[in-house]
């Protein structure tokens, strides 16, 4: 297991507000090798965003974690203090944020970002760090790169904007890259060449990536394994094929029948009745059984857990009716 | 960027004109100049004579184009009370009411922007709640209040520091400074606090108002997910987004700080214009408030050029020039 980049264990965040604690992950456990792209995958409001936000140690106020471990290559991170996790943030954990158009500070030089980025984690002076950015804007393949350092965030297009937020996620070689709905503000055609550059970087660094998105397409194309989270809980773990062409949780099955695809022959898309539960209303047991069809006794009363590949469903544990 | 400060100009080229216009329409209604100048045992011909050296005898639009020549050129004519040159008159008090300006301006910056950020930042703590209320304090009371306050307790109770005039003062060239003399420096601190009070409250709810939009941002929270360090973010990446609508209010507030000196100039009897204009008033000076109005104008004017190609300068994305790369490029 020394290749275990990310080891997220029984992940609990908690909110606590006026009318009680909410709790928004419950026993989320996750981890990534290097090279690999765990694809992250729910409705809005699942609790995908959280989980990546929780391991850079950026939950929003009041928002805290309130159990489990959160792992960096052996090291445990979600204890450190603020300043020590400044160390990690950047360094050994890039991020790559939603809206590539609101994630750049629209005032400074996208050079200079480059660059105070570069100079935070390494040594290097600001010559050769300008050299880094260059070699960076290139790899993630900005055209004209020497010209484009002096430009500011408003002269580039969507997609070049995501290219240069990648650059700045990887300015210090991390272990882990936690992508944040990367391409879900892009158009198609771009959103391909970002999930293409984000394999390729996957592939040539051996980074570790987190790729939170609501799009199993984008899953299906890039990730290696696949995570499906349903109110702040984990659903079903596995590799991709296996959880595209195989899905054992009820919520997986309905989730991929809900893809309209373009070879197939089905006219109609199907779709999961009712909506997800709000956090202050999960209900007890599993907590997608107010949905399923198939739930039994047992799925209402008591939560089904996993910890590694699997399925967290009663049916599919049991391998019979629950 | 030329053709951008091209046009600006041109604009307040355009105000000042229509502002000399007012200016000239007030020395022509408020009586008749000629009666204000002659003795009493005028003959008719004498004042003939005068009206006719004036030139008040010429059409309204020549008037109007020698009065905006003169202007252009520093001339507006005699006081009529004391018969000295009206901007030799206005040259001697504006250094004074100047350095008040700029030493309550940057005042009101050094303390209201780190305040304004710090209660933004720590917007739950008690220090930042009690500094919140403060400012409300700050901003009701009016500056004459503040500035007796203030003598009462530096000046009479505790006389560490002079509660009238300016001290001592040093020529350079025909600017006169206070800002180089022990006691010059001295008798500007009680004027510029009071002046600057009102500054600060509004320079810190600025900055807090601005802060707390800004802090919700991506951008802010992806320089902290690339490591940049919590005080970096907020006080370099956060605050300079902040400042735009600062240098706005900052650059408008000169000119009123201007216009409102003649309080605190007055409370504190400091020999600027707005003392100046004070006496002017009570006399019916026409010429010193013509002056007094369009110097203040002139101040206005560019001070707002001055902020908007500011703009352009911290907002790449209002330079013309970029703005056309952006859009070919996007």
């Amino acid at each position: 297991m020394t290749d275990t980049v990310l080891d997220v264990r029984d992940l609990r965040v908690e909110f606590p507000t006026r009318r009680g604690v909410l709790t928004a992950l419950d026993g989320v456990s996750l981890s990534i090798r290097r090279g690999e792209i765990l694809g992250v995958v729910g409705e809005s409001g699942a609790g995908k965003s959280m989980t990546g936000m929780a391991i850079l140690g950026l939950l929003e106020p009041p928002g805290r974690i309130a159990g489990g471990e959160i792992h960096l290559s052996g090291d445990r991170i979600d204890t450190l203090s603020e300043s020590e996790m400044e160390q990690v943030r950047g360094r050994r954990i890039g991020a790559i944020f939603q809206d590539p158009l609101t994630s750049l500070n629209p005032l400074f030089r996208v050079g200079d970002q480059l660059i105070e980025t570069i100079r935070l984690h390494t040594d290097l002076t600001r010559d050769q760090a300008g050299q880094r950015a260059l070699g960076l804007l290139r790899e993630v393949g900005i055209p004209a790169p020497e010209d484009r350092m002096n430009s500011f965030p408003h002269q580039f297009s969507g997609g070049m904007r995501q290219r240069v937020v990648i650059a700045l996620a990887l300015c210090a070689e991390p272990e882990l890259i936690v992508a944040d709905e990367p391409t879900t503000a892009l158009d198609v055609s771009i959103q391909a060449q970002i999930t293409a550059l984000l394999r390729q970087l996957c592939t040539e660094r051996g980074t570790a990536v987190m790729l939170v998105t609501h799009d199993m397409g984008v899953i299906a194309e890039t990730a290696d394994r696949v995570a499906v989270m349903y109110a702040g809980r984990l659903v079903e773990t596995g590799p991709v094929d296996d959880v595209v062409r195989r899905p054992q949780h009820p919520y997986t099955a309905g989730l991929m029948g809900s893809i309209p695809g373009l070879r197939s022959d089905v006219e109609e898309l199907s779709m999961i009745p009712g909506s997800m539960p709000r956090l202050d209303a999960i209900p007890p047991g599993c907590a997608f059984n107010p949905r399923c069809d198939k739930a039994g006794p047992r799925c209402r009363r008591e939560a089904p857990r996993i910890t590694g590949e699997g399925a967290a469903c009663w049916l599919a544990m049991e391998g019979s009716t629950a | 960027m030329i053709a951008f400060l091209l046009k600006r100009t041109a604009n307040a080229a355009f105000v000042m004109l229509a502002v000399a216009f007012l200016a000239f329409l007030i020395f022509r209604s408020f009586g008749d100049p000629v009666e204000m100048m002659v003795n009493e045992q005028a003959t008719q011909a004498e004042r003939a004579e005068l009206r006719e050296r004036l030139g008040l005898n010429d059409g309204f639009l020549t008037q109007y184009i020698r009065f905006v020549t003169n202007a252009v050129q520093g001339d507006f004519g005699i006081s009529y009370r004391n018969q000295q040159d009206v901007m030799v008159l206005i040259a001697e008090r504006l250094p004074a009411t100047f350095e008040l300006v700029l030493v309550a301006t940057v005042i009101s910056l050094v303390v209201g922007i780190p305040l304004g950020v710090f209660t933004a930042v720590h917007r739950n703590s008690r220090l930042a709640d009690a500094l919140q209320l403060t400012s409300i304090v700050g901003v009701s009371l009016p500056s004459f209040v503040v500035g007796i306050l203030l003598i009462l307790a530096f000046s009479v109770t505790l006389g560490w520091l002079p509660a009238f005039g300016r001290g001592e003062t040093v020529d350079i060239g025909w600017w006169s400074t206070g800002l180089l003399t022990p006691s010059g420096r001295a008798a500007l601190v009680l004027p510029a606090i009071s002046l600057a009070t009102f500054q600060i409250t509004l320079v810190m709810r600025l900055v807090r108002a601005e802060m707390l939009e800004t802090l919700r941002t991506d951008y802010v929270k992806f320089a902290r997910a690339r490591g940049v360090p919590r005080a970096r973010v907020h006080w370099i990446h956060a605050l300079r987004n902040c400042l735009m609508p600062v240098i706005t209010l900052t650059g408008m507030q000169i000119g009123n700080l201007i216009a409102f000196a003649l309080v605190t100039e007055t409370v504190f009897q400091w020999p600027g214009m707005g003392l100046l204009f004070i006496q002017a008033v009570t006399f019916v000076d026409i010429p010193v408030m013509a002056a007094y109005l369009m110097l203040v104008s002139f101040i206005f004017v560019v001070l707002n050029t001055i902020v908007d190609v500011t703009y352009a300068w911290v907002d790449p994305r209002l330079r013309d020039d970029t703005a056309a790369a952006g859009g070919a490029n996007g």
